[in-house]
Parts: structure tokens; sequence; C-alpha cells
């Protein structure tokens, strides 16, 4: 079979193909966006026409998923870690349900926090629902397990976890194919009421849920992905769990690390394996990319498994992404740095691009809000949050996605007078319509920004569901029509967006400002494209 | 044979196409490839770096640990110097001396070009002005590759091969002027390394 370069992210969404998929359903978010834009791009994918547009959201994207495995399909849906959060009340219950056709829920966690909010450990969500966790080490093995995992979500007629983190994703390798699988043809689960969670039937699925646990754990202990490797050198065991395998083998070139290892890519925990390093090492050094999710169930409350190291006792930094040296100073190894970095190196934050259009509504906002006082704007997440740093500082929140609307309501409710939102097309339409609608319904003293920019700029330019419907949609769900106003971000309407925003600010009830214009990244690499040169439309 | 490089720029600086370049030649001389890349928008206009490591033994870590690269190659000058804790002793440092300043506190350039003349192995080229001189200004980033060859351990032609897969799709032209920018910064490379130090 031919050999592939892949990203660990494309080497999921490969495996899923040859693994028989039929559809893919997800949200951008990085580290996971690449997963579904492979599908998108992939030509088996299209030939055999696999579902692979996005979701408004993550919750979505989720019930997609299990809806398409309803159907007998085998199905994938995929997310970055805070995307789990949302699509949580789903996933739980997808356990409860089960499957019918095989179901992969990808997550990629962002230890580090290279572009998130907070470096949450996925591996806490499977376990809390009670399902196989895969955790693969490198491309190849992320390939197999997404191959494999939809047999292994049959077999257990229940949802199976993959679960990477950001280094993996975004490192490419090579990886071998296997042949590719026909998809599922279409069938209705046996049960017509296996997917009904009244509290009668919950509670017999939730009690077959419970009862495969044990063989769950038998999966564990005879799977190829936990290796038991020996070693002589028992004053030290090693537990290394996905890719952390990596940076211990880096550590110990060709073979030569002298102390057992027991590597564990898939959960639930393997008992005997564990049980066993345990018992035979003086000491367990746990290395995990992530939280010390292994380490604090070995060690256990009354930290009876004193033995037992890691991130919780110093041995490892309690928090941040793994790497090489983190892992050699672990072990004990010096770590010998280059030279150190000149003084005269400044830093370089990532900025809003020059042209973009989020810089022309926080010029404008900023200078009406010298009138209105300082720290009542809300935002969100997407390009537009760089707007909380220099120069601008425009911005006072950001915490999940829809949020802006939501606090600034509730600031309202508080008192805070003029109460703003700033967000963005693709946020509002992923969580802001809900939290819009709270505003209409008590008709909430709230400005509310869209900036439409007609893409999911942050995540790289995927198509926004908000294109082409902001208005529709903000009347639709009751802002009254002349407190929908929309602008054209441009130097030139400086004056008049600040004179729309004044009136907007001083309304005593819900109004919608929608910026609008096309991202500069997005516009000119379709000029380039048609071969057009930049001309009048985007001025500056 | 075994080479760990770093390669670093801003974001938008192409350093990826050097890394796809690279990766393509490895490939066609049957060795293992593992290349660590920075994603995300959020990086638009900041600092950006990959880790590229190819060898003839199978690679365990997709980081480089620090100390151990072999070479740094970078398209922007300042951004050379952030990675310097992972270069090794004999290694080599390549960078373009073209500044790319969004900054307001961009170090003086002679403070900067200082730093980089104080390492002992080093090349600096203006892989701008080369670009423009060979008639493909957007091609810097190719001179740079072009500038860093004699110190990878992968025959020359195979890089040529690599800009055969990876611009093929632009056609004939395209894949001429990257040609073309490569053996320059090549060149320059060569004309400006000691006898014997490589
Ligand atoms: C729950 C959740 N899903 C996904 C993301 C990743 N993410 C951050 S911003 C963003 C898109 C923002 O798009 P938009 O609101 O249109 O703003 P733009 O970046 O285009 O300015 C995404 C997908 C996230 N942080 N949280």
């Amino acid at each position: 079979m031919d050999k592939l370069l892949l990203l660990g992210a494309e080497a999921i969404a490969q495996g899923a193909i040859d693994g028989g998929m039929s559809g893919i359903y997800a949200y951008p978010g990085t580290p996971s966006t690449e997963i579904t834009e492979y599908v998108q791009h992939n030509k088996t994918a299209r030939d055999r026409k696999l579902h692979s547009q996005w979701s408004a959201n993550e919750k979505t994207a989720m019930e997609s998923a299990l809806g398409m495995s309803y159907a007998g399909k085998r199905a994938m849906v995929c997310m970055k870690h805070v995307g789990l959060n949302v699509a949580a009340d789903a996933f739980i219950n997808s356990a409860i349900t089960g499957v019918n056709g095989g179901l992969i829920v990808t997550v990629a966690d962002d230890p580090s926090m290279h572009s998130s909010q907070n470096e949450q450990d996925s591996r806490f969500f499977g376990k809390f629902a009670m399902i196989p966790i895969l955790e693969p080490a490198n491309q190849q093995e992320a390939y197999d397990m997404a191959y494999e995992g939809f047999e292994l979500s049959e077999k257990f007629k229940i949802p199976v976890m993959i679960r990477i983190t950001t280094r993996l994703s975004h490192s490419r390798s090579g990886i071998e194919r296997r042949e590719l699988k026909n998809e599922n043809p279409l069938t209705y689960p046996e049960d017509p009421i296996q997917f009904v969670l009244l509290p009668s039937n919950a509670r017999k699925r939730y009690k077959g849920l419970l009862s495969i646990q044990s063989l769950l754990e038998q999966e564990s202990e005879h799977s190829v992905y936990n290796t038991f490797i020996p070693g002589r050198d028992k004053s030290l065991g090693i537990i290394a769990c996905g890719i952390a395998f990596n940076y211990l083998k880096e550590n110990y070139p060709s073979k030569s690390c002298p102390h057992p290892v027991l590597q564990i890519n898939q959960y639930p925990l393997p008992f005997s394996k564990v049980e066993k390093i345990v018992d035979e090492c003086e000491k367990v050094l746990v290395l995990e990319d992530g939280y010390p999710f292994v380490e604090e169930q070995l060690k256990g409350f009354l930290n009876i498994n004193s033995k037992i190291i890691g991130r919780l006792n110093g041995t490892v930094p309690r928090d941040g992404e793994l790497n090489p040296d983190i892992v050699a100073s672990a072990l004990g190894k010096e770590v010998k740095q280059g030279l150190p970095v000149p003084k005269v190196v400044a830093n370089r934050p990532p900025e809003l691009c020059s042209g973009c259009s989020h810089r022309d509504i926080y010029n404008a906002l900023n200078e009406t809000m010298r009138e209105f006082g300082k720290q009542k704007v809300f935002s969100d997440i997407g390009c537009y949050t760089l707007g909380a740093l220099p120069p601008w500082n425009s911005i006072n929140s950001c915490v999940d996605m829809g949020a802006s609307i939501t606090m600034a309501k509730g600031a309202a409710d508080a008192g805070v007078r003029p109460s703003i939102a700033v967000i963005g097309d693709s946020t509002f339409t992923h969580s802001g319509m809900t939290a819009l609608l709270d505003c209409v319904y008590e008709n909430t003293p709230v400005t509310i920004i869209i900036s439409d920019n007609a893409t999911t700029a942050m995540t790289g330019g995927q198509a926004s569901h908000a294109t082409g419907r902001l208005e529709e949609i903000c009347i639709g769900l009751g802002v009254k029509t002349e407190h929908v106003k929309v602008l054209t971000p441009l130097p030139k309407y400086h004056e008049e967006m600040v004179k729309t925003l004044r009136e907007e600010l001083l309304y005593e009830g819900v109004s919608v400002i929608i910026p609008r214009r096309e991202c500069i990244v997005q516009s000119v690499a379709k000029n380039k494209k048609e071969g057009k040169v930049r001309t009048g439309e985007v001025k500056l | 044979m075994k080479s760990d490089i770093i390669l670093s720029g801003v974001g938008g600086q192409g350093i990826l196409s050097i890394a796809a370049t690279i990766g393509m030649a490895a490939l066609e001389n049957h060795l293992y490839l593992k290349q660590a890349e920075v994603h995300g928008m959020s990086q638009r206009g900041g600092a950006v770096q990959s880790h590229l490591r190819i060898s003839e033994n199978e690679i365990a870590s997709d980081l480089i640990p620090l100390g151990k690269a072999d070479l740094i190659i970078s398209v922007e000058p300042m951004e050379s110097l952030r990675y310097l804790p992972w270069l090794s002793e004999n290694g080599w440092l390549v960078t373009n001396t073209t500044p790319f300043i969004n900054i307001p506190d961009y170090p003086d350039m002679n403070v900067l070009l200082a730093e980089i003349e104080k390492l002992p192995h080093h090349i600096a080229i203006n892989a701008d002005e080369i670009a423009r001189q060979v008639k493909s200004p957007r091609s810097s980033n190719i001179v740079m590759l072009g500038a860093s060859s004699p110190f990878l351990d992968l025959p020359y032609e195979s890089l040529e091969i690599g800009i055969k897969k990876i611009f093929g799709r632009k056609g004939e032209k395209v894949v001429q002027l990257n040609i073309d920018a490569l053996k320059a910064g090549r060149e320059f490379a060569i004309a400006h390394t000691p006898v014997g130090s490589r």
C-alpha cells in the first residue's frame, strides 16, 4: 500500500476514510481543524460523497454524528478540547444510548494553550462517559486507531474516544495505509427504543454500560497499544501515555532504557499491567501530556501509593505540554542548552492583519467609548480577541464562545450602561443566537456588535454559517428592524460608524450593529486565485 | 545520517514551503522524517517555528531537544536568534538579513547583525535581494533553502526534485524560478563558507 506523509490530524482522517466512515461532523478549532479539512479535500471521500460540511457548533456536530450512527453508518465527530464542553450533554448521553454504526469522538487537546483558553484533558471526559479512549503515540497509530476504532465501537456498541494533543496533531510523518473498507449499509437499531432515554429505559441502558466496564478493561489489558517492556533496573518503572513515550525513547536511543516501561495508549487502565509495574518497581514515574490523569488514579486521595511520582509531586511540571527536555530532567538527566537568547530579541506577538476590518471597528468603538467610560465591553473568541492587546485595549472579556452577549446581559441587569458585546459572525452562530434570544426576551439594554468578516478567520478561514443571513437571524429572533444596523468598517467611514455606535449605545433596548467587510486574508487569497490585482474595494 | 533542523520566521513568510521541500527530498532518499508545524491564524504576524527531523533511523520525538539542532534556517534575522538554545555546539545558523518589522521595539539592525556575527558557524544572506536579482522576488524562502543546502545531509539534486514536486502544480515557470532561487542561495553559501569548515 502507498506510504503517505501526513499530519497526525490528517492520519486520523485518512484512517477514518479507509475504515469505512460515511461522514465526519465538526466545528473548527485548533488543533483539530485539519481532520475535517482533509476529508473535505480527499478524493476517495469525494467519490464516496462522504459528509464533511462544517456544523454550527460541536453539539450539533456530535448529535449529527450520533444520528448517522443510529442509521447504522460509521461516523466521526471532531473538536478541540473546549468544544467537548459544548458537546458534553450529547456526548455523555451517547454512551448511555450506545451506538448502531461505529462512532468515534476525536478530541484534540492543547496543553500549553498554544491557541486555547485552557489546557483541560479530555481523558477525564472519556472516563466520565465510561467509554474506551485511544491515545495514539505517533502518526501511524493515529491512522490505525481511527481505522480500527469503528470496529471497537461496534463490538461494544458504544462510542470510542480518540484523544490527541497539539504536538501530534500538527506534526507530519510517514504512514502506511491499509485496505479501503466498504461503508456500512443503512440499518436501523435492533431495539426501536435503544435511543429513547426515558428514565425507565435510561436506567436499563446505564446498567448495560456499567456491566461492560470489566470487558473494556480486559480489552485494554490485551490491547497491542498497551505494551509492557521489561527492564533490569527496577529502582524505577516508567508509565508513558500517548506521545510521552516518544520523549522517553528520545532520551534512551536504540532501546537502551534500563527500566521497565509500560506504554499506555488505550483506556480504561489495564489493571494487571499497571499492578505489575507498580509491584516490581521501587518508584513509578508517570509521564502524560496533559493533566495527571493516570497519576491521580494510581495515587488515590490518601496517597497510599507514595511510590508514584510525576506532575503531582513536582518531578514533572504541574502544567504545560511535555517535551524531550522536561522528560530528561524528570529522569535525572542533564539538559545541555545551546547559547542563551540574546537580550536584543524582542517579543513578536500575533496581531490583527493590516487591513483587517476588526481594526476599523475597534478604532470607532474606542473613540465612542471616550464619552461612555471604561470596562463595559464584553468580547468573545476569534481574531477580534486581539483587540484586548495594545494599541486597542478595547475589550474586557473573552471566556467561551458566545459568552460576550450573555455576559453583557448580566452586566446590564446589574446596572452597567451601556453594556456592549463584540462577537464574530461564526461565534455568533456557534453560541450567540440563544444568548441574543435571552436579551430579546427581556428587551435588555445591550448593544451587540457582530463583526462580520464572512469567515471563520481565526482557524484558517472556514465557511461561516452566518454568511448572508445575519440580519434575518437577528430580526427573526426578535430584534427590532430599526435597531439592526449594518456598517462598512473602513477608515473613510469612521465618523459614520462613531455616530451609529453612539446612537445605539444610548438606546435602552437590544440593538445589533453589524460591521461587514470580508476578511483581508480571504479577499487577498481570492484575488490572487482569480488573477486579479487588489483594487479599489479594499482601499485602506 | 541525521539532520535536526529548526525553521524560523514570521507567520506568512513561507517556512512551511521550505519544510515541505526538504520533506520531499528526504522521502526521495528513503529517510525517516518528522516535522512539527505551527498552525492557526493566531500566528499571523507572530513568531513561528517548525522542528524538522530527518534520519536514516526511526525518529522518536517530534520535537528537537535543546542543544541538539544541527541547523537553524531563518527567513528573518531577529527570529534566527530566538532559537539559539536549541543549536548544538557545532551547528550552523543560516539566516536572511532582511528584517520583517511589525513591532515598535524592533532592535537596531547593526546590533542584531553583530549578534549573528558572534556565532562561530553562520551564514547571513540578503535573501530578498538575491531573490530579486534572479527575478523571483517571492522566492526568498527558497533562496534560504539553497543557502542551507551545503549543511544538509541530503544530495542537492533531491532538493531540486522536491521543488518540482511541491511547485509542479503551479506550472513550469514557477518551478524554474524557484530552482534559480535555490541555486543562487547555494552559490552564495558556498562562496561564503571557509573551506574545510563544513
Ligand atoms: C467551543 C470552541 N470551539 C471552537 C473554538 C476555536 N475557535 C476560536 S475562535 C473561532 C472562530 C471565530 O470565528 P469568528 O467568530 O467568525 O471570528 P473571526 O476569527 O473570523 O474574527 C474558533 C472556531 C473555541 N475556542 N471554542
